[in-house]
């Protein structure tokens, strides 16, 4: 488990001025330090498919958004992120909650569906499995951002 | 009971050509398609090619970075009709300077006019908006009124939705994207974020 304290602290650390959410049960941990955040404004919208494109408008109105959500939610709102991602090349970056990940032999398809579609996408990622993976999401984080693409680290889930 | 659609697209948008100071607009699909041949201004970002529903969000994104911008998104009702959970978003935001105007025709036009699924209920846009919070929320059905009150709905602090009922267009209707979606984005950031205010 990640504590909300230090992604609040992390993504803070990273310049980022707006998370644009809708949590799971992993991620809704961190909503406290999220929204307790001296630094980030936490904008909550109604479905995943919102999400894509109010963090582009902040980010061409010269904000550092970050989207969070989880994958099942990612795959609702795909048309969304190929637009704002390759059509407008917007390059955000999302932290992804990994469902079921952590459940061995686990018959989720949204685990069984996750890497195969970011693959497709061709957008690259890292996995995040404790608090000790952080500095990882921080360095793909960063040379995304270098890059000018957009990336996504995925969180390691053991609940629905 | 059918709506009553009386003006035509470009009537409706020229109203709004007329007033337009330095605010940002945001036009989608249809009104996109006729935007581009009305107004030549920094301001302007014809969300081509977009994501149905994606027009409002991203000018509720807009509206957040730049609180000293009036930020005017201009969504088709197919569009509109997609996300209408944008419009809690926009409740929750709220953003004061962001008014969103919705081309109400009845169809999705650009895709030959097939009927959206208002065809078939008496559905109230203003009435939507208002029970999801927003404060300022008006339709107009002909164009010599939505003449005489645009200037004073559009000066209200928002954020507000004005549903336009026009014609579909029924000639001429595909919208063909204009080149260099990023090159575009890229002025429209500098011109964003340079000095110029406005308020709604």
């Amino acid at each position: 488990m990640i504590p909300g304290s230090l992604i609040a602290q992390t993504l803070a650390g990273l310049g980022t001025t707006h998370v644009v959410w809708i949590p799971d049960s992993t991620l809704g941990d961190w909503e406290q330090a999220l929204e307790t955040s001296d630094s980030i404004d936490l904008l909550r919208v109604c479905r995943e498919g919102e999400a894509w494109p109010l963090a582009a408008g902040l980010q061409i109105g010269g904000q550092s958004p970050l989207v969070i959500v989880q994958i099942t939610g990612l795959f609702e709102s795909g048309d969304a992120m190929r637009n704002v991602l390759f059509d407008l090349r917007i390059p955000l970056f999302a932290i992804v909650g990994y469902r079921s990940f952590l459940i061995e032999n686990s018959r989720d398809t949204a685990k069984q569906f996750a890497e195969p579609i970011l693959n497709a996408w061709g957008i690259p990622y890292v996995l995040i499995q404790s608090a000790d993976d952080v500095p990882n999401l921080v360095s793909h984080y960063q040379s995304c951002q270098a890059a000018s693409t957009p990336g996504f680290a995925l969180i390691a889930e053991g609940k629905m | 009971m059918p709506a009553r659609r009386a003006m035509k697209l470009t009537d409706a948008l020229q109203v709004l050509v007329n007033l337009r100071n330095d605010q940002v607009i945001v036009t989608t699909m249809g009104s996109a398609r006729e935007w581009i041949h009305m107004s030549h201004h920094p301001l302007d970002l014809n969300y081509v090619p977009s994501t149905m529903g994606g027009g409002i969000p991203l000018g509720l994104g807009i509206a957040l970075a730049q609180p000293q911008r009036h930020v005017v998104v201009i969504s088709g009702d197919g569009s509109f009709l997609m996300n209408l959970g944008a419009l809690v978003t926009v409740s929750a935001s709220a953003a004061i300077n962001l008014t969103i105007i919705v081309i109400n025709n009845g169809v999705y036009e650009i895709t030959g006019g097939q009927k959206l699924a208002t065809s078939k209920a008496d559905v109230n846009f203003p009435g939507i908006a208002l029970a999801a919070g927003l404060p300022v929320a008006e339709t107009y059905e002909d164009l010599d009124s939505w003449r005489t009150n645009a200037s004073r709905v559009w000066a209200q602090p928002g954020p507000g939705l004005i549903d336009l009922k026009v014609v579909p267009v029924t000639t001429d209707y595909s919208l063909v994207a204009p080149p260099s979606m990023p090159d575009r984005i890229a002025k429209f950031r500098a011109a964003l974020c340079g000095n110029s205010q406005s308020q709604p």
